[in-house]
């Protein structure tokens, strides 16, 4: 269990986190549904520890992990798949998996299988990784990170700006990713996909939660309340 | 003729080694964005440490390499988790303070323990002989560094392209907040790097000494060369340092046979003129 416990954070100044209580099971998938400000990211990055959070705000099965760095955190399964996707340009697309294996844990999600899910790519593992289209970018950047073998996928927009078919594309991926058991939490701006992707989701709002539930049961109505604030 | 393809050859085999001076800074600003302004009197220091090596075992100026390539690996590591690691994400101003004060402390704890006196490095038997292709004669020592240089150089490039020491040199260079969420623990492999690069110092500073005597206050000399050559083949690109390198040293030797003691200059004037004809380098990828 992936848990964070009145979770304040912020960048420096500026507070973007108001206790924050949070949790994601082994298994299962979690929306954060949220407006353009309301620290979706910030969540995200608190529990990687990209942005600093007190030590006993952030749990793994228990244990404190507020404190370790994020590779620590890395090593102990929790991987973002950052907004923007964020790859490497100077390594090819095999390169940037390549080097998340190599730092990552061993698992089954190998460099050598990711290329066999995703044909597409197989062929393009000689190219620089930003020379392909934003689609098959974001499927390489969840492919990095699966590619550490983590227990906790964290996506941050990732199917911002993508076209239809490339979001059907990632979420196929996605789907076969949470059928291994792993969970996942997913930052969305597209509601209707996130609800329909995942078992239970958050509403943040100005940095707190403001309304959560199971994904099946949640009234659209209430959730776009949440979502503008009104 | 004969004379002006010798001396072509020796600027050759001279700028091979430039090149590797440069290989140590070009690593450190392409990977941690940092110039180390005592990069020259690290090159003095590796000659030091050879010296002392050779007085204390009697081994040869290329033998005792044994034992300094560790001793100067270890010194970059403890440098850097000691001091570079505190500068190396500031901005470009710290690390230049940072190594400049590092280098007038360096000139000055030399000259303290080894006075201002020059010394050389003798090679012995080897310093001496060459032997003769068409009636140019080349000298054994300059070759031999010069395929040094040139197998180190070429020794980066792979280890840069195929490897994941050199993906994580990539990945850091390119992003390096990204990089430490793919698992790289950029201070740790910085301590590696500048490990690295000391290494390359200390290969580079015992083939100069062997032909080239040095004071406690050689080390700025060095650094200008070492940059000059960095520049002018265009940053972070391995094969532009040796061509850099390659063309300044044969500038000096031209310029040496010009009118003796006038070497370096020519060597500066070069580097002039080409900065003034392509400011980002020959092989630079534009401003």
């Amino acid at each position: 269990m992936l848990r964070t416990e009145r979770l304040s954070a912020g960048y420096g100044m500026f507070q973007a986190l108001f206790d924050v209580s949070f949790h994601v099971a082994p298994g299962e998938v979690v929306a954060l549904i949220g407006a353009n400000g309301a620290g979706k990211s910030t969540l995200l990055r608190a529990i990687v520890g990209s942005v600093p959070a007190a030590r006993d705000s952030v749990t793994l099965d228990g244990t404190p992990v507020g404190g370790c760095s994020e590779i620590e955190r890395l090593h102990m399964g929790i991987a973002l798949v950052p907004e923007g996707r964020r790859l490497f340009p100077s390594l090819t697309v095999e390169e940037n998996l390549l080097l998340a294996a190599g730092n990552g844990r061993p698992g089954p999600w190998t460099v050598a299988r990711l290329f066999r899910e995703l044909p597409a790519l197989d062929g393009l593992r000689r190219r620089p990784a930003t020379a392909l289209s934003g689609g098959q970018q974001q499927l390489v950047a969840l492919c990095r990170a699966l590619a550490s073998n983590p227990h906790y996928v964290l996506c941050d927009e990732v199917s911002l700006g993508l076209s239809p078919v490339a979001v059907d594309a990632v979420y196929g991926l996605l789907a076969k990713v949470r059928n291994e058991g792993v969970a996942m939490v997913l930052v969305e701006q597209n509601v209707r996909r996130a609800l329909g992707a995942s078992h239970r989701y958050y509403c943040l709002q100005k940095g707190r939660i403001v309304l959560e539930g199971a994904s099946r049961e949640a009234d659209y109505g209430r959730v776009a309340t949440a979502y503008f604030g009104v | 003729m004969q004379a002006m393809i010798e001396t072509l050859l020796n600027g050759l085999m001279l700028g091979a080694l430039y090149a590797l001076f440069g290989l140590g800074l070009s690593l450190s600003l392409g990977v941690m964005r940092m110039i180390n302004i005592a990069h020259g009197d690290l090159i003095v220091v590796g000659a030091y440490f050879t010296s002392v090596a050779m007085e204390l075992t009697g081994l040869g100026a290329l033998t005792s390499l044994v034992i300094v390539l560790p001793l100067m690996f270890a010194l970059g590591w403890l440098a850097q988790i000691t001091l570079f690691n505190r500068v190396v994400d500031r901005g470009p101003l710290p690390p230049l303070l940072l190594t400049f004060g590092l280098s007038i402390v360096l000139q000055n704890v030399l000259r303290e323990i080894f006075t201002a006196d020059t010394r050389s490095l003798h090679a012995g038997d080897l310093a001496r002989r060459g032997f003769e292709v068409g009636g140019v004669s080349i000298g054994v020592l300059p070759l031999v560094s010069a395929i040094a240089a040139i197998v180190l150089l070429g020794a980066t490039h792979w280890l840069i392209g195929h490897t994941q020491l050199g993906r994580q040199a990539r990945a850091v260079s390119d992003d390096p907040s990204t990089a430490r969420l793919v698992g790289v623990d950029d201070r740790r492999f910085f301590a590696i790097v500048t490990g690295f690069i000391f290494a390359t110092i200390g290969v580079a500073a015992v083939l100069y000494a062997i032909r080239t005597p040095f004071s406690p206050s050689a080390g700025p000399e060095r650094l200008l060369y070492s940059f000059e050559t960095v520049v002018l083949g265009g940053l972070g690109n391995i094969w532009g340092t040796l061509l850099g390198g390659l063309i300044i040293g044969v500038a000096q030797l031209f310029g040496a046979k010009l009118s003796s003691g006038l070497g370096p200059f020519f060597g500066h004037l070069v580097f002039l003129v080409a900065l003034l004809a392509r400011p980002q380098g020959l092989f630079g990828r534009g401003a």
